[in-house]
């Protein structure tokens, strides 16, 4: 599909948080971006045809957090089988995580992850650079040069920075740039040898467990540094109630903080571990199912403004060993839509709202264009039946690895159609 | 020159440039602009300090400072004797005040004071008899490093008032810098600072001086841009991530100085670390001072040593 010829999207559902848009019509591409929209829009000269049939047509969706494994790991997912999971879920730009190997620490690697995803990717990268030195937590990384090289932003991805000294004068140092830090709020030493939520349901499987405290401790710091610093901060994933009110509070003060959730988080709980999954041995774990209400809530008032996949593959020797032995991690990229909509499905949620946070939330914080149905932004765009039900089968994933949390699950939503940059990336109908 | 009489200075000690009037300023410029004519001379020798004796106590060492100093007693007839940390008993564990009675019955004249620890100077100052130089506090104070900077302002510019001064690099932990802002703005210059946030001190922006991250902005319409050696410890992830990224930032080369006004003049305490906070391009091209600053040193200590020895006893 080239980009010369412009298309017209008819009969769809728009759904556009961005400008509150929820009606049928049309959406023009041309030359990669967005045309033309609207309800008035049923036929355009000249335009090639896509008939939406009533689906929804809304903005690609922007995952904040995905673990790549190249460079360094290219056996659990490279950045072409990452590109073909995330486009038949639907995001069309994923933000890469710098826990490679070598670490993205460097310009030269920036540089080089977003030539090869330009190469090979079906769908947008935007790398986060590393926040310090070898993710090591000890000194800051070239902030302001990677920034220059493509970095989007900056974050120690799957670790925490536990020295206070080190996070002050990195959120000092990156406001100069107007570079914004994620992190990943965990503390290390409060985790211990823990391996799942601290609570009842941990002592009854004989697994030491991870007080919430651990979030909320390190989140509550950071807060606190952000305060005194005025740095860009973005809390990547929280998973308690007590942390929703943490920022609640940071919000309402007027800091610049924002925060994440795990759709992990949003659409399980610790009882989904069953007997010993290892699939859902995750960083923050599964919580309560009160904590997994008090996300769904905080989520619906705004306090959490995104949702990730925290799309993170393990091959079979990280993962069919014992659960306290399991690494860390689930796929998530493919599934993020569908297991997003069980939300709208329940009742608890609008899908404007939860287009939100998968879209315009996402593209606002990150200072990306798209993220919205408006004329000339780039024409990263997707079509989904909310309502068409399946079966996940984690044979059929795109992705090298396939530990997935819904395995077996039966999901509502899915994805026809993708396109990134007015290019169509995944059609199911033509699979 | 205005004719200040000599006697007019009004301190026993030259702590720091904090507490000095305008008037003293202006009087000890004055008076070293005398002895930059001393210096150039064939005959460098005045007997102003004849039959004192000048110490030279240094804590930490600084081969440029004290042989200046050295260099501007000796001219003035002084006898001086250097004494730096590695030979003296403070490694045996003598404090510093024990230090200062020691040499106080010594009966000096003249104590020329650096130590790694702000506020140390002032706190001999009060335990000996003679006069005391502070060559140097922590990141406190460098009072002579100001005067000096000043007066080669002045001679190249033909004033103070009203140039717009860019100080930039590691605020910090410059006492340069610090003296530096007390006496351009005392004699009427505008001061800016130029640096990372993290290289700036917190609450800096309460003293009054617009500050700037952004070198390009910082350095607009500059007529003089000063420059801070950068320490080494602090370029590699602690206060800055490298020394490339500091560069590409917070280097001065031809380039950033073209945002500077075109007659801008080029200033570096030293040492310098070429490649770090300049380029050589720029520390040796036609807008540096920086030699010229290592003349004015020397006349400057001059001009000092003989203020504070119209307090001399005996006189």
């Amino acid at each position: 599909m080239t980009s010369d010829r412009p298309l017209l999207f008819k009969n769809a559902c728009l759904v556009d948080p961005a400008s509150g848009r929820e009606e049928t019509g049309g959406l023009l591409v041309r030359n990669g971006l967005i045309a033309d929209v609207g309800a008035q829009l049923t036929s355009v000269a000249d335009a090639q045809i896509v008939d939406c049939e009533g689906q929804v047509l809304s903005p690609g969706l922007i995952d904040m957090r995905a673990f790549i494994g190249e460079p360094g790991a290219a056996h659990r997912e490279t950045l072409k089988s990452a590109g073909e999971a995330a486009a038949a879920g639907g995001v069309t730009t994923i933000v890469s995580m710098p826990d490679t190997n070598p670490v993205l620490d460097d310009p030269a690697i920036v540089d080089f992850v977003r030539r090869r995803a330009r190469d090979n990717c079906l769908v947008n990268v935007r790398p986060a650079a590393a926040l310090t030195k070898g993710l090591k937590g000890e000194e800051m990384a070239e902030i302001g040069l990677l920034k220059d090289a493509g970095g989007i932003a900056f974050t120690d991805g799957a670790r925490s920075v536990t020295n206070a000294q080190v996070m002050r004068r990195a959120l000092t140092y990156a406001h100069d740039f107007d570079a914004l830090i994620v992190h990943h709020v965990e503390d290390p030493d409060l985790v211990g040898q823990g391996v799942m939520n601290e609570g009842e349901f941990a002592a009854r499987l004989g697994l030491l467990g991870i007080p919430r405290e651990a979030e909320t401790v390190m989140l509550e710091r950071d807060i606190r540094l952000v305060r005194l610093t005025g740095g860009r901060y973005h809390a990547a994933m929280i998973s308690t109630a007590d942390s929703a009110e943490i920022v609640q509070a940071a919000k309402a003060r007027g800091l610049p903080v924002t925060c994440g959730v795990s759709i992990n988080n949003l659409a399980l709980n610790e009882n989904d571990i069953g007997d010993y999954r290892t699939f859902l041995k995750l960083s923050p774990p599964l919580r309560h199912e009160d904590d997994r209400q008090a996300m769904i809530e905080a989520l619906a008032d705004g306090t959490i403004d995104v949702i990730v996949s925290d799309h993170n593959p393990q091959d079979v020797e990280t993962k069919r060993v014992p659960f306290a032995e399991a690494a860390d991690g689930a796929v998530g990229l493919e599934t993020l839509l569908s297991a997003a909509l069980r939300l709208v499905h329940s009742g608890r949620l609008s899908l404007p709202k939860l287009l939100r946070a998968l879209t315009l939330r996402p593209a606002e914080i990150l200072g990306l264009p798209g993220g919205r149905l408006s004329i000339g932004a780039p024409a990263d765009l997707i079509v989904f039946d909310p309502d068409a039900p399946y079966v996940v089968d984690k044979r059929q994933l795109h992705s090298l690895s396939k530990n997935t949390p819904f395995d077996e699950a039966r999901l509502e939503g899915q994805v026809t159609l993708t396109m990134v940059a007015g290019r169509i990336v995944f059609d199911r109908h033509t699979m | 020159m205005t004719d200040a009489p000599r006697s007019a200075f009004p301190h026993r000690h030259l702590l720091g440039i904090e507490g000095l009037s305008p008037l003293d300023i202006q009087a000890l410029l004055d008076l070293a602009d005398a002895q930059v004519e001393v210096s150039r001379q064939v005959e460098k020798k005045k007997s102003t300090l004849r039959g004192r004796t000048q110490i030279n106590l240094f804590f930490e060492p600084s081969t440029r400072t004290q042989s200046s100093f050295e260099l501007a007693g000796k001219r003035l007839g002084a006898d001086v004797m250097n004494m730096s940390v590695a030979s003296s008993s403070v490694k045996k564990g003598e404090t510093l005040i024990d230090t200062a009675a020691t040499l106080n019955a010594m009966r000096p004249d003249l104590i020329v004071v650096r130590h790694h620890a702000a506020g140390a100077v002032h706190l001999l100052a009060q335990k000996v008899d003679c006069s005391v130089v502070n060559a140097g506090d922590g990141a406190h104070e460098h009072p002579t490093q100001a005067l000096l900077d000043a007066l080669t302002i002045r001679r190249n510019k033909g004033r103070i008032e009203g140039l717009t001064v860019a100080i930039c690099g590691d605020i910090l932990h410059s006492r340069v810098a610090r003296s530096n802002m007390i006496l351009l703005a005392a004699m009427g210059a505008q001061v800016r600072l130029v640096a990372p946030t993290t290289l700036l001190p917190p609450g800096i922006g309460r003293l009054g001086f617009p500050t700037f991250t952004d070198m390009r902005e910082g350095l607009k319409d500059a007529d003089i841009v000063m420059m801070l050696r950068l320490q080494r410890e602090r370029m590699n992830g602690s206060f800055v991530p490298s020394v490339k990224e500091y560069f590409r930032f917070y280097g001065l080369d031809q380039e950033k100085l073209g945002f500077a006004k075109p007659d801008a003049l080029v200033m570096h305490p030293g040492p310098m670390n070429r490649g770090v906070e300049i380029a050589s391009e720029v520390a040796d091209g036609a807008q540096s001072l920086i030699r010229e600053q290592v003349e004015m040193g020397v006349a400057v200590r001059m001009a000092v040593l003989e203020a504070l020895a119209s307090h001399l006893p005996n006189r």
